[in-house]
């Protein structure tokens, strides 16, 4: 324990696959990864929502598996490929997922846009054709204030009919 | 009226590219790189006398650069100039769980945190009410010593003569409701950068507000400085609701410490300091009391509502005026009395909330119309239909209605939902129900009235063909941006994105009333378009000079300014641009809006409260499925219609209603603050049941055009009117499928089986004297 209670955490390298790209970084043994993400990388698409997986808006892809960033440990993530909302977009286009919910209002203030594609993204990779009864499961644990859910599976619906 | 197709089927949001990219910057996503972290120090007793506060050893910690507390802020703060009662930070007494008593700024989150564990207080507790009956015994400790029987304020308003329409009535019931306190949960938490520049003694603050000309005038008045040296920017933000309308007390924390670190702060307040910071829909018993003739015409409406609103007043009278003026101005009604009571407890504090005012009281009378539609024989859109105005009309309490669909979209979701075919047909376990509900355009009379428009958009022009429109309104996701830049594009007859809005920023927009009461599409709408106008004459004026035709000669279809009788004689966008920044060089022209005092309400006390150029109305109808052995309700579909006047944005119009109609299915069903001893017991978003996306339902939407002869275009508000509709539908529903009338929101499985059960034995008894009652 250190001078008035403050315990000393040792750093340790963190390799990973940050959207496609290797890249190296000392982190905290109890980084979580999304601050990792927004503090150490400067991702801020990654959000916080909440005080720790009740949300959802912190969702980001681990080995292409939807998980909540901000209850995983960012060391937990080493040799590990992270995707997050900013990998998204390529060649100058948007992604099917972001095309289809910015064109069908599946955002409206955009909070929980991020981590809710990744969450749809993650399903879609799985099951390509998903049933309304899957896309609900799969985005069971992001939590939206705004749209009431009808515009979101109607986005995902729309991505999964558009092609990849 | 909108010109372009493609508009007409309704458009993406214009900042959505930066919603979907992960690229929009909320408040936390600021770049805050070498900004002190805050940290809050707060109550932890619900009522008592501060004895000690004792900040050194917190202040003397490696790491910690301030330390604030009560004695930093002279100044109390608040929404109305009455009642403005709270303090940024406690002074000499706490009076809630969870009120800021301190603050620090430190290098980092973890210095902070530790800061606030060396803090001393002692405090000597006094007695404390979690409910409004103990708030107001005999005998109570006041919580604020100027309020006898801790009632904030008592309003009793008589329009027409209830005895007499009592009397007229075949039929008058009286029943009590309960609707539990709810929450905005709003997925951003709240959070504030402020900067504090000591050398020109300057402060800019960004934060999650809706109302940013609140903010910085606050800001102002707690700091002792001057308003011109402040400037306050909203960045992205993730959803308000009603919570970010008025000044939150980590806001003008953030600044104290700020200006006491000399430096810049950046606060983030967690889940469940957003639940104590609260400002939400309060806890609200209602007795109401209607007569009805034999045909289902009403006679006359008595309620008497009591709001339990927390520890400080916030926007606590314009609450329980609202609750009462809002019983007028769905229905024809010939008599209403309304005795409402606000009432002081040892809770966070309440405030606004979708629907302000009007939805506990809306859910009431609707569930109780639902009843005696039943006893009467009659069918709910029947008796909805023998009460309808006709506008334009003027109601008992002085409420002008100027337009009103509501037979319309009566007509509209009776018949999508197959509500004669189906309702009474359906498999056991299976229930419809419907009800109405209508809100304002905005408030035509703001609380701080200056006597300037109530609206006020510049749009600027500039030698490179760019037009910008400038607004103060905050945009909070709702799509305000995007319905401005429409109405400046179909004014100018300009495609959508030859328009740049800019937001909020009092240092570049021009001063707004901000994001509340549904008045932005309404007012600030109404604004652009006379922006826009005047700039389309300067172009065109420009063009018929060069043109050499008269002005009235010009028209402009899609960038292009033509001739109407010579079409040969036709200019690009860009050559008009020149000639008319000729010899004035770069333009911006000013459009306002102001609402006539004719629309500003009644000259009674609190009159002015549910005023409003325009009222939107909703209907809607609700199937419900009951699992009898568990008491589990899924809502199977809604249909809803509202009249919004015009949809400027349909594709927004419809999220906006989607997303008022499902917020009130959290109410109806799950979501209820719980608080054990004043300490919340539900404060994160896991007891705090938010519907997710496994439970909530399709909704059928259907737009009513009524339009408005005020409203831009014809327009009214498409964001809160449908809300107060669905939780006494699905009572209704609920109701019709198993036969249990419920009194209590949310209704939640525990409180419905109870209810069966109680059914069941009635029943029985029943069945066993023999089918006598």
């Amino acid at each position: 324990m250190g001078e008035v209670g403050q315990p000393i955490l040792s750093k340790r390298i963190l390799r990973l696959r940050l959207n496609g790209r290797w890249r190296e970084d000392a982190v905290a043994e109890n980084q979580l990864l999304v601050d990792y993400l927004r503090e150490t990388v400067g991702f801020t698409g990654t959000k916080t929502g909440c005080d720790g997986g009740e949300c959802g808006a912190c969702t980001v892809l681990l080995d292409g598996e939807a998980v909540p960033s901000c209850i995983t440990l960012a060391i937990r993530c080493d040799g590990r490929s992270v995707e997050t909302i900013e990998g998204l977009a390529a060649g100058g286009r948007l992604h099917r997922l972001q095309r289809a919910f910015h064109e069908k209002l599946g955002t409206q203030c955009g909070f929980c846009t991020p981590g809710m594609i990744m969450a749809a993204e993650g399903l879609l990779r799985r099951r390509p054709a998903p049933s309304d009864d899957e896309i609900r499961a799969a985005l069971g644990g992001n939590l939206c204030r705004c749209t009431g859910y009808v515009k979101i599976i109607e986005s995902v619906r729309a991505a999964a009919d558009a092609d990849a | 009226m909108t010109s372009d197709a493609k508009i007409r089927r309704g458009v993406p949001l214009i900042d959505g590219i930066d919603k979907v990219t992960g690229r929009a910057r909320y408040t936390a996503d600021l770049e805050h790189r070498g900004a002190f972290i805050g940290r809050i120090f707060r109550s932890p007793v619900s009522h008592g006398e501060i004895l000690r506060l004792d900040v050194e050893r917190a202040r003397s910690l490696e790491g910690v650069v301030a330390v604030v507390t009560g004695a930093d802020c002279r100044h109390s703060y608040g929404v109305l100039p009455v009642s403005m009662n709270e303090f940024p930070m406690a002074h000499d007494k706490v009076r809630y769980r969870g009120e800021p008593v301190a603050a620090v700024a430190a290098i980092d989150a973890q210095t902070a945190e530790r800061a606030l564990r060396l803090i001393e207080f002692e405090v000597r507790e006094l007695p404390a009410y979690f409910d409004s009956a103990s708030a107001r015994a005999p005998g109570a400790v006041r919580l604020h010593d100027n309020k006898a029987d801790n009632l904030e304020r008592a309003v009793h308003h008589v329009f027409g003569d209830p005895a007499a329409g009592f009397a007229a009535a075949d039929l008058v019931r009286e029943a009590t409701f309960d609707c539990a306190e709810v929450n905005h949960a709003q997925i951003e938490p709240h959070a504030a950068l402020a900067e504090y520049d000591p050398l020109t003694d300057r402060l800019t603050m960004q934060s999650v507000s809706q109302v940013t000309f609140y903010l910085h005038m606050m800001l102002a008045h707690c700091l002792d400085m001057s308003e011109s040296q402040i400037r306050v920017i909203k960045p992205f933000i993730g959803g308000g609701f009603g919570a970010r309308v008025e000044v939150l007390n980590f806001e003008i924390v953030t600044a104290l410490l700020a200006r006491a670190a000399q430096g810049r702060v950046l606060m983030e307040l967690t889940r469940e300091e957003n639940f104590l910071t609260h400002r939400a829909r309060p806890q609200t018993t209602v007795r109401l009391k209607l007569g009805l003739q034999r045909d289902g015409r009403i006679t006359a409406c008595e309620c008497e509502l009591v709001q339990r609103g927390g520890a400080y007043a916030g926007y606590g009278i314009v609450t329980i005026l609202y609750a009462g003026a809002l019983l007028q101005g769905l229905y024809d009604i010939p008599a209403v009395k309304y005795d409402g009571y606000r009432v002081y407890a040892n809770l966070p504090p309440c405030g606004a909330m979708r629907g302000h005012g009007g939805v506990n009281t809306r859910h009431s009378f609707e569930v109780l119309l639902d009843r005696m539609a039943r006893e009467l024989g009659l069918d709910p859109f029947e008796v909805r239909r023998r009460n309808l105005l006709h506008a334009p009309t003027r109601t008992l309490n002085d409420l002008m209605v100027s337009s009103y669909g509501l037979g319309e979209c009566l007509d509209l979701v009776e018949r999508a939902s197959g509500w004669r075919e189906r309702r009474g047909r359906l498999p056991p376990g299976k229930g419809l129900g419907m009800a109405c509900s209508h809100y304002v355009s905005g408030s035509a009379k703001p609380i701080h009235w200056t006597g300037e428009p109530h609206a006020v958009v510049n749009v600027k022009l500039d030698w490179d063909g760019s037009i910008t429109a400038l607004t103060g309104a905050a945009d909070i996701g709702q799509g305000s941006s995007t319905m401005v830049a429409i109405t400046v594009a179909e004014t100018l007859g300009l495609p959508l994105d030859r328009i740049r809005v800019i937001a909020a920023d009092s240092a570049i927009t021009p001063k707004d009333n901000g994001a509340y009461s549904s008045r932005i599409t309404f007012m600030v709408g109404n604004a652009a378009i006379d922006a826009a106008r005047k700039l389309k004459q300067v172009l065109i004026e420009a063009a018929a000079r060069k043109m050499g035709l008269k002005p009235e000669a010009v028209e402009c279809v899609g960038g292009v300014f033509q001739g109407l009788d010579v079409p040969e004689a036709a200019m690009t966008f860009t050559e008009v641009v020149k000639e008319a920044l000729v010899d004035r060089g770069t333009l911006t022209v000013k459009g306002t809006f102001t609402c006539p005092p004719e629309y500003q309400g009644g000259k009674h006390r609190g009159g002015a409260v549910g005023s409003t150029m325009g009222f939107s109305y909703g209907a809607q109808v609700v199937e419900v499925s009951i699992d009898e052995a568990t008491g589990q309700i899924s809502v199977d579909k809604v249909w809803v219609a509202l009249d919004c006047g015009y949809a400027i944005n349909p594709l927004a119009v419809q999220g906006q209603i989607q997303g008022s109609v499902w917020m009130a299915m959290g109410q109806a069903l799950y979501e209820e603050t719980r608080y054990l001893d004043g300490l919340p017991a539900h404060a994160s978003l896991l007891e705090y049941r938010v519907p997710t996306i496994v439970e909530s339902p399709p909704i059928d939407v259907q737009i009513v055009e009524s339009i408005d002869p005020n409203g831009p275009f014809g327009a009214k508000e498409a964001s809160e009117g449908a809300l107060a509709g669905f939780a006494p539908a699905l009572v209704a529903a609920v109701a019709n499928a198993v036969g249990v009338e419920m009194d209590v929101l949310p209704v939640t499985p525990d409180r419905l089986m109870e209810a069966l059960v109680n059914l069941r034995r009635q029943a029985r008894r029943r069945s066993l004297s023999g089918g006598k009652p």
